[in-house]
């Protein structure tokens, strides 16, 4: 479904762009149906990047991005429109997700605006009543709220339900639980576990590796914006093979333990 | 929106310094309704004071001072809306732009705010009034805006800057929104009152900008504005002949219109700043 094939990432840096900084070399990495894909790394290893690429959001230096067969890494306009019905995101800051000044259900009304403009408004009705069911959550009680009167879990959700209104195939979840509390975060987690049983792709984007394992099939080891080790996950945790890999799960013990009673 | 608009009718600097400007421009815009004559008619007897007939007396060839002064006015509201306005809109365009999109197009642009920045306003003036002449209040006003945009355009910058790099504004770019749209929907809105302000202050400035250029002889010449009439009021020796009620008023109703703009910006700063509010 998703295939990045060797994408880098140079930035622009300093005064008139003069220092070159690549955030990503030559990447490459497959997402399919139904597949989660942990894609692993220290702060500054450059996985936002790598998402924001899939996303459209920045720019590609250099590589493809190929999407059920086609190369999108260059797409403008109506066909990266059309890409973005398929792909969508959510990221790690669930206030700073929403515009404060307006209420939250305004980014549904966005993806109605921009994408279903001719649907009718009892249409309309049923489908959020669907995607808010999907990520379990009550209309009456986010529908109508400021950003600041929900909780951060809430909010992730939302964004979650944002992106079913799409028919996704492949979502990007940036670090999207790491800013929730213990308890919620499992929620999210079992949530994404039953996008997953639907079908839908998942990039899991995550510098935590008691995460990582909870649901991926794959895991991509990512270090200074070079992959280093990649595999089913199960394989990488049991048997990490790269030095990196190793001094990750040598930093964090408890992991371990969890994974050898699981 | 509400609460704010609640807070600006009980913030005693909000009402009172706009009561002063409303009670101006009705002047302004009323008082010359009342006569056939215009502003720079010869209408009563020479050099003569204050009087039930005269309410601001004459100048020393019998022009009505009141009736100059309500015609000032419009002048006055015309170059702060019109001078100020097409400042605000250049600077907020350019501000917009160059922190939206970034890269090149900023540095072109800031290159350009900086070569307006250091333009020697008054020289290029100087030039464009001796060979195309600035005979109307709209030209003039246009002279002013076309130089006072650069600080609004890096304030805006300097804030859309940050508000891009927000989360929303990646959002917004997933559904589909186009740079524009995200400008006027999504960035704009958060600094809705801080553009506000910017205008006022931008209004204010341009008057002033305005009276300082009539006053030594570098404005409009088909008209009359306050400026013009202290012009007029030094040139015929008024201080010496002791003309006070020539030099006094258009002087007073620019201090008056500016003193209460910056009142009102003061007291709106606090409607939207919650921490200054008074208790
Ligand atoms: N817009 C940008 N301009 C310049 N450098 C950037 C930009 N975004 C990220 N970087 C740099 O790229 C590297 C990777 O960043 P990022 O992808 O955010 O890492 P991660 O998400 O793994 O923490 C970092 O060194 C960061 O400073
Ligand atoms: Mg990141």
């Amino acid at each position: 479904m998703l295939t990045l094939e060797a994408i880098s990432k140079v930035y622009k840096v300093g005064a008139f762009g003069g220092r070159e900084l690549t955030a990503v070399q030559e990447v490459s990495f497959a997402v399919g149906p139904g597949e989660v894909v942990s894609l692993i790394g220290e702060s500054g290893s450059g996985k936002s990047t790598i998402g924001r690429m899939v996303l459209r959001l920045a720019s590609v230096t250099k590589g493809r991005i190929v999407f059920d067969g086609t190369d999108v890494s260059r797409h403008t306009g109506a066909r990266l429109k059309a890409y973005r019905k398929k792909v969508q995101g959510v990221f790690q800051d669930p206030f700073s997700s929403y515009n404060p000044i307006f209420k939250a259900d305004r980014v549904l009304h966005m993806i109605r605006d921009s994408f279903f403009p001719g649907v009718s408004a009892s249409q309309w009705r049923t489908k959020l009543e669907e995607s808010l069911d999907a990520v379990r959550l009550d209309p009456g009680q986010v529908l109508g709220k400021y950003p600041h009167q929900l909780s951060g879990g809430q909010l992730q959700r939302l964004l979650i339900a944002r992106a079913l209104l799409l028919d996704i195939e492949l979502l990007v979840a940036d670090e999207i639980i790491s800013m929730l509390d213990a308890s919620t975060r499992i929620d999210v987690l079992n949530l994404l576990a039953e996008l997953k049983e639907r079908g839908l792709g998942i990039l899991f984007i995550t510098h935590d590796l008691s995460l990582g394992h909870y649901l991926s099939d794959r895991s991509v080891i990512l270090r200074r914006g070079e992959v280093v080790e990649i595999g089913p996950t199960t394989e990488v945790f049991a048997n990490p093979k790269h030095d990196y890999t190793k001094m990750l799960l040598a930093s964090v013990p408890q992991l371990h333990r969890k994974w050898d009673m699981a | 929106m509400r609460t704010e608009l609640y807070f600006a009718f009980r913030n005693r600097k909000v009402v009172g310094g706009f009561a002063v400007i409303l009670a101006f421009l009705l002047l302004g815009l009323i008082a010359p309704l009342f006569t056939d004559h215009g502003p720079n008619d010869y209408v009563g007897p020479p050099a003569a004071p204050p009087s039930g007939e005269y309410w601001f007396g004459t100048t020393t060839f019998g022009q009505d001072i009141f009736l100059q002064f309500a015609n000032g006015l419009r002048s006055t509201f015309l170059v702060g809306l019109l001078g100020g306005g097409i400042a605000a809109i250049v600077g907020m365009t350019i501000g917009f732009v160059a922190g939206y999109r970034g890269g090149i197009v900023d540095e072109a642009l800031n290159m350009l705010t900086n070569i307006v920045l250091v333009l020697p306003a008054l020289a290029v003036l100087i030039i464009l009034h001796t060979y195309i002449g600035i005979k109307s209040v709209p030209a003039q006003a246009l002279f002013i805006g076309l130089f006072s945009w650069p600080w609004v355009a890096r304030a805006v910058r300097a804030q859309t800057l940050s508000l891009r790099s927000r989360e929303f504004v990646d959002l917004a770019r997933l559904s589909g929104l186009r740079p524009l749209t995200i400008i006027r929907r999504e960035i704009a809105p958060n600094m809705s009152s801080y553009l506000l302000l910017t205008f006022i202050l931008l209004f204010g400035g341009s008057v002033l900008f305005a009276a300082t250029l009539d006053f030594i002889g570098l404005g409009p010449t088909e008209s009359i504005s306050l400026g013009l009439m202290m012009n007029n009021a030094v040139q015929w020796s008024a201080l010496h002949l002791g003309l006070w009620w020539w030099f006094v008023p258009p002087g007073l109703g620019i201090t008056a219109i500016v003193g209460a703009l910056y009142v009102m910006n003061v007291g709106l700063d606090e409607v939207f700043n919650p921490k200054l509010r008074e208790m």
